[in-house]
């Protein structure tokens, strides 16, 4: 807290006195002693619209109800939430709501997480009187840009996608046209709702007027689950919501995960993603994962399975690290998670000493970058290996040009490649790679998807997916959180630090961890910037590692 | 009670809109008095306060009680915003007071001004207000050139500006936080109290919004002083105002009476009584938001602001709509239901959805496939809408349905049942049946 401490009043919310800092709203207030009050507009993120009238409370001494949104508590306030007056209002709000309101929730998208049907079956539940025909309006199933569909009917013009496209992504594609009931959201004329952060309003958007084009119709919302993560797209480490589906794998053309969803912390992204994030998981469940190790002789992949391509790795980076003539080099990943760049840096130190590490944060992305989320660094972890001394800062570690200048005069005996796709980075990153790798005794490769790199790969090593296992990344801001495990690897593949783990075994040395999470209690103890942390420190709202200043 | 004279005299002198005329019959000297005599804000405001001088724009709220919200410490500019929108069904003072008297209403700006530190004044006019646009257009000229407004008026160095912004034809815009957000150059959408213009209104600044009638009415109460203003009609509730008599009377016209002047004198004396000899029904008293009156209570009460509040009506704008015993209330209902369904602003629900469906029931009860349990919804409706809303013009189409549906019930139910509709046949709409 600064200097000055706010206020606090004492306030009756239902009969009960609580204490609030001055300048609440009786909303948030009432929200923070576990008491709901349904509403449509508002929004924390948001300015306060007062349109919907939803939450509409009593305050005694004031003859009119008055909204919960705009009000903020006062001392020797006497609030209602949930009398019969307040109650019969709310019904009234509702019923407003419906009236012209389709019938549509059969097939309507939001089905299942619409507040227009929660707060019906919780506050509205009446037989419609409505004798009257429902104004019709011109759009329904209509695309207004990339990510987003709009269906003007279903819209209780609570303006919240309006305010959105104003206050934060500032890009003010959306307004409210005409007047009265005939009032309709729409991009203007000649826009199409196409800011980087666009699919943000399908989240705020409480009913079904926004929804989201890719996952429309890919499955009932019922048929989610869902797991806390962070979006793997850039440096902000945006946190978010894993949705899949498990259980009835004909749902969402075969793919576990369904969607990601923003998750509010209001120390990193807010209530907000950008669209590049948000649809940055289509990787994991394509159909060119790397389901199983495979060692490729005379230009043929063959699954060896887990222990034999482990020992023909062992194998021949022990021949390498044998001749005096070549090095071994081992190119680290920044999307990597912190444990198990922290087993690469042992296992390779310890049971291959010598080895060149080298260090590359370029993506096949673009490094688009903003002042509301986006980061230019494309990778979820590069404070991450930052702090750990992976980064070319410290002098042992190669560029990506320096190793191709050693690959090019042939010092490069073994190369380790984790989840680069080298000739996959923009020209001037991959440039001469293609031809680079072909000189390259032996290539392994370790990573999700198959890809050109990978293919230049004499073993290959399936590793789990960011979703697939459980893992810890630092933000540019050096907070460390946690990315948890949504479900199992597909097929063999493992997580990058269990694979590191077995490698580290093959080459001879012993290592036992039965867990991400005790591999980051041995991290924390050795890495100094990481001192002191531990999963549940980290919680779920992150923890910012020591000396990370940015 | 007598007519009186106070704004009114400038309806019937010739070219009274030309700064010559409107001088030679005493116009400025109030504006005058108050510049160069140097009164402080505070006296103008309390002498304005003294004389009881009501908002006339239909609200009623005293005009100098307004005034005195306005921060004083406030840094930065203020503003004087003149509602010039007059669009409440029924009223039409506003446009004789811009036509005749253009003059009087800046000299009242001029004052009320001062009596805050605005140095830039907006005259908000509605859209359709062609001629008075023009006129007043004009009297701005006329005055910057003789000095009195502009850059150090009266040469006493105080500047005021005034600017005219035409409005777009949306009745909300006559709404205070509505016209303000139409003048910022947004959709004319009423804004959340608090705050209060007084306090943060256009641009953010402090800002007081008046009627033109309310501000034309400042110079008299300073030339004439608040005890006479006060002193006319009634006690408390005392003054004159302009009183718009439209329908079924001989002489529709506008009026200008001292408050509490019998509703019967307004009617069959200085409107001249209903056309054709025939008997009054109904009235509604201050423009179509105002609860419509029986012709008993029209017969029995007084124009002033309690004797209205007291039968659970309103003076609202005083534009006096009278109906006579030809007319069909449920046809005038319905009318009325359209006008507010069609001029909602459609931001906040109540008002957008429950307009829009007590119009739609009403026309359909006009078209005879009405039922008896539509009268019913719709006073449901319309209490569902009171007070619940953003701005008053929910109230102001929640009222009319109410005391309709109330006053003239038997004429309800007969064109309601007629239709002999049964609750689920009634479903369909007019043009299917
Ligand atoms: C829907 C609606 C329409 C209004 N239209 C007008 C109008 O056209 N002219 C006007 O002076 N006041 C109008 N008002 C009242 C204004 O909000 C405000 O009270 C008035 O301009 C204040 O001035 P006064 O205090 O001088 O009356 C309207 C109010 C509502 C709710
Ligand atoms: S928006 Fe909600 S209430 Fe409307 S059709 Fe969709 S699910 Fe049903
Ligand atoms: S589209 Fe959705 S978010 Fe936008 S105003 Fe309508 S209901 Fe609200
Ligand atoms: S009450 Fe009607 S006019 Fe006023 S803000 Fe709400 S919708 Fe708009
Ligand atoms: S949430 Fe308060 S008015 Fe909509």
């Amino acid at each position: 807290m600064s200097g000055k401490e706010k206020k606090t009043v004492k306030t009756v919310i239902d009969g009960k006195e609580y204490a609030f800092p001055q300048g609440t709203t009786i909303l948030e207030a009432a929200k923070s002693v576990g008491i709901e009050i349904p509403h449509f507009c508002y929004h924390p993120g948001l300015s306060i619209a007062g349109a919907c009238r939803m939450c509409l409370v009593e305050i005694e001494k004031m003859p009119k109800l008055q909204i919960s949104c705009h009000m903020t508590v006062d001392d020797g306030m006497v609030i209602h939430t949930n009398n019969e007056r307040v109650k019969k209002a709310r019904k009234a709000m509702l019923e407003f709501h419906l009236v012209n309101h389709p019938l549509d929730c059969p097939v309507c998208d939001q089905g299942g997480e619409c507040n227009l049907q929660i707060y019906y079956m919780m506050h509205g539940n009446y037989i419609s009187r409505l004798r009257e025909n429902k104004v019709k309006k011109t759009k329904k199933a209509f695309q207004i840009g990339p990510h987003v569909m709009l269906d003007q009917e279903r819209c209780v013009l609570c303006s919240r996608c309006v305010r959105f496209c104003q206050e934060i992504s500032k890009s003010n594609e959306l307004g409210i046209f005409q007047r009265g009931d005939r009032e309709e959201i729409d991009v203007f004329p000649d826009m199409q709702l196409n800011s980087p952060y666009s699919a943000n309003v399908v989240d705020i958007c409480p009913v079904g007027a926004l929804l989201d084009k890719d996952f429309r119709f890919k499955t009932r919302a019922w048929y989610l689950e869902s797991a806390d993560s962070i979006c793997p797209r850039c440096s902000r480490g945006c946190n978010i919501e894993i949705h899949y589906n498990l259980n009835r794998p004909w749902k969402n053309e075969g793919r576990r995960l369904a969607r990601l969803k923003p998750r509010c912390n209001l120390e990193v992204n807010d209530w907000w993603v950008c669209d590049e994030g948000r649809y940055s998981f289509k990787f994991i469940d394509d159909d060119n994962r790397i389901e199983g190790p495979l060692v490729r002789t005379d230009g043929k992949a063959r699954n060896t399975g887990f222990k034999e391509a482990l020992e023909l790795a062992a194998e021949s980076l022990r021949n390498s690290a044998a001749s005096t003539d070549v090095e071994i080099a081992v190119l680290v990943s920044p999307r990597a998670a912190n444990e198990e760049l922290y087993l690469l840096k042992h296992v390779f130190s310890e049971q291959l000493p010598g080895t060149r590490l080298v260090f590359s944060s370029a993506t096949p992305f673009e490094p688009t970058e903003d002042d509301i989320l986006r980061k230019k660094d494309k990778n979820s972890n590069t404070r991450g290996a930052e702090l750990m001394g992976l980064t070319p800062d410290s002098a042992q570690v190669w560029s990506l040009s320096e190793l191709k200048d050693a690959v090019l005069a042939g010092e490069i005996g073994a190369l380790y490649i984790c989840y680069h796709d080298i000739t996959g980075l923009p020209e001037e990153f991959s440039a001469g790679w293609a031809e680079a790798l072909e000189r390259i005794p032996l290539v392994v490769y370790q990573g999700t998807n198959t890809c050109p790199t990978s293919e230049k790969a004499q073993i290959i090593f399936p590793a789990a997916a960011f979703a697939e296992r459980e893992g810890t990344v630092t933000n540019f801001e050096g907070r460390v959180q946690i990315q948890q495990k949504v479900f199992e690897p597909l097929s063999e593949a493992l997580p990058g630090w269990q694979i590191i783990q077995s490698l580290g075994v093959a080459l001879g040395g012993s290592y036992e961890y039965e867990s991400a999470e005790e591999v980051f209690a041995d991290l924390a103890k050795n890495e100094p910037a990481f001192a002191g942390l531990s999963y549940e420190k980290i919680g779920s709202g992150g923890f910012v590692a020591k000396d990370a200043k940015a | 009670m007598p007519q009186v004279k106070l704004i009114s005299r400038f309806f019937e002198i010739e070219n009274s809109h030309r700064l010559r005329v409107y001088e030679e019959n005493g116009g400025y000297s109030a504006a005058r008095k108050v510049v160069t005599e140097n009164w402080e804000p505070d006296k103008i405001i309390n002498t304005v306060k003294a004389s009881n001088l009501r908002g006339l724009g239909g609200a009623g709220f005293p005009a100098g009680v307004k005034w005195g919200f306005v921060p004083k410490d406030h840094e930065g500019p203020k503003y004087l915003v003149v509602n010039a929108d007059e669009s409440e069904p029924g009223t039409f003072k506003d446009r004789h007071v811009m036509i005749n008297a253009p003059h009087l209403l800046l000299e009242g700006v001029i004052i009320a001004a001062l009596s805050i530190a605005a140095k830039d004044v907006y005259i908000y006019i509605r859209g359709e207000y062609w001629e008075a646009y023009h006129v007043l257009e004009r009297a701005i000229k006329e005055a910057e050139k003789a000095g009195y407004l502009g850059k150090n008026i009266f040469g006493s160095g105080h500047s005021i500006k005034v600017h005219i912004h035409r409005g777009a034809g949306a009745y909300i815009c006559g709404e205070e936080t509505a016209l303000l957000s139409s003048l910022e150059g947004f959709k004319g959408w009423p804004k959340l109290k608090p705050p209060f213009p007084a306090v943060k209104g256009l641009f953010s600044m402090p800002t007081i919004i008046n009627n033109v009638e309310t501000l034309s009415y400042v110079p008299i109460v300073i030339e004439k002083g608040p005890e006479y203003f006060a002193g006319l009609g009634v006690e408390r509730s005392g003054g004159a105002r302009l009183f718009g008599v439209s329908g079924h009377v001989n002489r529709p016209g506008v009026y200008e009476l001292p408050l509490g002047t019998p509703m019967r004198e307004l009617i069959h004396e200085h409107a001249g009584g209903i056309r054709e000899g025939r008997s009054l029904k109904a009235v509604i008293p201050g423009g179509t938001s105002c609860p419509v009156l029986t012709a008993e209570e029209a017969e029995k009460v007084n124009l002033d602001f309690d004797s209205l509040a007291e039968i659970d009506s309103m003076l609202g704008s005083a534009g006096v709509i009278v109906m006579d015993e030809t007319t069909d209330m449920v046809k005038v209902l319905c009318r009325i239901c359209k006008f507010y369904s069609f001029e909602s602003c459609g931001q906040c629900t109540p008002c957008r959805e429950g307009t829009g469906w007590m119009a739609r029931i009403m026309e359909r009860i006009v078209s005879g496939n009405g039922h008896y349990q539509d009268l019913d919804d719709l006073l449901d409706i319309a209490s569902m809408i009171g007070g619940n809303t953003i701005c008053p013009l929910g109230d102001a189409a929640a009222l009319p349905v109410t005391s309709f549906i109330k006053k003239f019930r038997d004429e309800f139910e007969a064109k309601a049942s007629a239709g002999s509709i049964t609750a689920a046949s009634s479903r369909l709409s007019a043009e299917e049946l």
